[in-house]
């Protein structure tokens, strides 16, 4: 018990006690991590030159501007077999925008309707619901894809017995056939008051508001907003005699000539996507509602709020704030399965500049780069938007 | 009551029934039907979608099925039903793709020792649990050897090229080395994701971004065209391992950000009190913080897991044979052409009864492990 009976530290050396200082430690491990990674890239680097030099290739980006000399059939931009490899990549982009944007739309629909369904206290409707969305979720999205695509394919009728919906539209296996519209020179009117109600609502909705925080009353926002929106250009659309020419569809010979055409690829990709996407949106939705608590429904009816403007006013609001991160990785999520779009055929940026761009000039890492840095902004600029709008709706904690 | 109310002490009179209107089958339908005029007309549609849809398809599924025959026209011929008679005539090629007949015993096998490896993971009352999991590390090992063959120790067992991979037997091969792997690597990522050394973190968090914002399929397009000039020259990488990798990685991106939800769930009291017991980064994340973070991720770590399962139908857009693949491939056969609706529809069912079953098995865990912490 005396203090010779105290151990002698040993001599530590230099090296172990480095390590043993956090700090230090830190800086090595950091050190040691930065040189793998570096090595890794550098190996991979060097070899893809090495690659590349074996077999003569180069890294350029000129064959984008290189005729492309093949056809894509559905395209929002003017596009043929002379057009270059970048408009075909263009077309590729607005194909995967056009799917995508319509998918969010209908997904978002379909969802918040399963959602609302799965917690109504109608039996019937509420199992209807939750036998579709464990089916639909249990499933991988591409067989969606190729079971809507083989069913409009061979169930629908081939363009000389087609469906007729009001001798206007038609559904063949070839794709849905529409009027195109024509514009005349009054309809500028209407796109105007159109735009004027959408102005008008984003500045009523925010004066509503306003009204209603600081006096308690309440304006039927939404009649009024469908009235400016939706009213409004539809009656001056009629006042100026309905200043739209249709262009309807003819069967000549073995198809359909004229009118617009919404081909097969789109609308079974668009069906898929959305219909798979709701199953999702739809138990993201149920989850939000369910977690905003009872008692705030039970405050709202005791202070005499009726049913609808407490579904509005206190449940929604807060039920958003849970619904939207996830809702915000299902649309990126949608996007991005647009890519499937190739199982298919529908002419996407992976079918464009990532398959037939690609095998024409064998420029894999330049196409295959193109691609992956597309999505990325694509993904990034959602979810920058989302962010943004996450921001917007949050609690605002005191 | 005829009056003999006073027969009854106070308090002792027997409970009577409830009024008719509120119990029985007519009140059940009375609230959970037809409570309100919405409700009559959200009724009358499913019923009518019920009426509508149910007896076509049982009809043409089951009733006016055809279950055997040689080709397309003998279907046909019979009837204009389900032609079930292509399904059951492919079966074994649904099931082991072009893997090599005599050989098709260490796919059975491995399947085998697949279910015995599962077990101990899945329930932890059982027999024999320790040396099952030290079994179950060691599976992947076995099974990949089972099935590609080759000389290893003395054994020989005949090489399968795994081009000949195919079928549901591939969808498991991918889905399963999916799921083993990029659990480890994505609670490694999660926790780098966190980590106080900046460029780990830089590394980990671009990776993870990157991942997560590009599709699986241009992924794969990667791993088939553009990975081969990445490698040494001379390399030749076997497509099917390019794919596993790249599936793992995909997952492990996704299974990363489910388990940093977990993480930052966990109050920061744990870590302080770990480090104030002395404890190791290592220790501490593994007796304390993990457990607990690992236990509320279950259900996103499943339905990645699920997730994955799904994509790996992905394969067939370079050229592997899943099901689906097979199922493409078969209906371009003139014998059998026009038969997608049975091919997809068999193949969903494949997909949903194993989906079904995990998503099931979550729910399962988590009232397992629920210790009753929750507010």
């Amino acid at each position: 018990m005396s203090e010779s009976a105290i151990p002698q530290q040993p001599q530590r050396n230099p090296l172990s006690r480095l390590w043993n200082d956090k700090e230090a430690r830190s800086v090595i491990i950091q050190i040691f991590a930065f040189s793998c990674i570096f090595a890794f890239f550098f190996f991979m680097v060097r070899n893809a030159m090495y690659n590349l030099e074996a077999i003569g290739k180069d890294i350029s980006l000129d064959f984008l501007w290189q005729p492309s000399s093949y056809d894509i059939s559905q395209s929002l931009i003017e596009y043929n077999s002379r057009s270059t490899h970048f408009r075909a990549m263009i077309v590729g982009i607005l194909n995967t925008l056009l799917v995508a944007v319509s998918g969010i739309i209908l997904a978002t629909v379909i969802g918040f309707l399963l959602g609302v369904f799965r917690l109504s206290k109608n039996f019937l409707i509420n199992k209807l619901a939750y036998v579709y969305i464990e089916y639909v979720r249990n499933v991988p999205v591409l067989l969606h894809i190729l079971l809507v695509h083989g069913l409009i394919v061979h169930t629908l009728p081939l363009p000389k017995n087609a469906v007729n919906v009001a001798d206007a539209g038609f559904l063949t296996n070839r794709g849905f056939f529409m009027p195109k519209p024509s514009m005349e020179p009054m309809f500028w009117l209407v796109i105007v008051l159109f735009v004027l109600g959408i102005v008008f609502t984003l500045w009523f909705r925010r004066y509503a508001k306003r009204v209603q925080d600081a006096t308690g009353r309440h304006y039927p926002v939404f009649w009024i907003c469908t009235a400016a929106i939706v009213g409004i250009p539809a009656l001056a659309f009629l006042v100026t005699g309905m200043p739209l020419a249709w262009e309807i569809p003819e069967l000549k010979g073995f198809n359909f000539r004229g009118g617009m055409v919404i081909r097969p690829e789109f609308i079974a990709l668009w069906l898929a996507l959305s219909l798979y996407t709701a199953a999702f949106i739809g138990e993201i939705v149920r989850a939000g509602i369910t977690a905003v608590n009872w008692g705030q429904t039970e405050a709202a009816f005791a202070l005499g709020i009726s049913r609808n403007r407490t579904l509005n006013l206190v449940v929604i609001p807060q039920a958003l704030r849970i619904i939207v991160p996830p809702l915000t990785s299902q649309y990126l999520n949608l996007t991005k399965n647009s890519s499937l779009a190739i199982a298919i055929g529908y002419m996407d940026i992976v079918a464009t500049i990532g398959g037939i761009s690609l095998n024409q000039t064998g420029r894999e890492m330049e196409c295959m780069t193109i691609v992956l840095m597309l999505y990325l902004t694509f993904s990034l600029l959602i979810s920058a938007f989302m962010n943004w709008y996450n921001q917007r709706i949050k609690l605002v904690e005191r | 009551m005829n009056g003999n109310i006073e027969n009854y002490k106070p308090g002792e009179h027997p409970d009577l029934p409830p009024p008719k209107n509120l119990v029985g089958p007519v009140a059940w339908i009375r609230d959970n039907l037809l409570s309100s005029p919405t409700n009559v007309i959200l009724t009358i549609l499913s019923v009518w979608l019920l009426i509508e849809v149910i007896p076509p398809v049982v009809e043409w599924a089951f009733l006016d099925a055809i279950y055997t025959g040689e080709d397309r026209n003998e279907c046909r011929a019979r009837g204009d039903g389900a032609c079930w008679a292509f399904i059951s005539e492919r079966f074994l090629l649904f099931t082991y793709g072009f893997y090599p007949e005599p050989e098709r015993w260490r796919v059975n096998l491995s399947f085998i020792l697949l279910i015995i490896a599962v077990i101990p993971v899945l329930y932890d009352r059982v027999p024999l649990r320790k040396p099952g999991l030290y079994f179950t590390a060691l599976f992947p090992f076995i099974a990949a050897y089972l099935l590609v063959g080759g000389d290893f120790l003395g054994w020989n067992l005949p090489h399968v090229p795994t081009e000949k991979f195919g079928g549901f037997m591939l969808t498991l091969v991918v889905g399963i080395t999916g799921i083993a792997f990029s659990l480890p690597l994505g609670i490694l990522l999660a926790l780098g994701r966190q980590s106080r050394l900046t460029i780990i973190r830089v590394f980990c968090v671009s990776f993870i971004e990157f991942i997560r914002g590009v599709p699986l399929i241009t992924l794969l397009f990667v791993a088939s065209t553009m990975l081969s000039y990445f490698l040494p020259p001379g390399t030749n990488f076997d497509l099917l391992l390019r794919v596993l990798i790249m599936v793992t990685l995909f997952a492990s991106g996704y299974m990363a950000e489910v388990i940093r939800g977990g993480l930052q769930a966990i109050p920061k009291g744990q870590t302080e009190a770990a480090d104030s017991m002395g404890l190791k980064y290592w220790q501490s994340m593994r007796l304390i913080v993990l457990p607990q973070a690992l236990k509320i991720s279950i259900p996103g770590i499943v339905n990645t897991f699920i997730g994955l399962y799904k994509d790996t139908t992905l394969v067939i857009v370079i050229g592997l044979l899943d099901p689906l693949g097979i199922g493409r491939a078969s209906l371009s056969d003139t014998k059998w052409t026009g038969l997608s609706n049975e091919v997809y529809l068999f193949v969903a069912i494949f997909f949903f009864i194993s989906c079904f079953a995990m998503s099931r098995y979550s729910l399962y865990l988590e009232r397992k492990l629920e210790t009753g912490h929750k507010r």
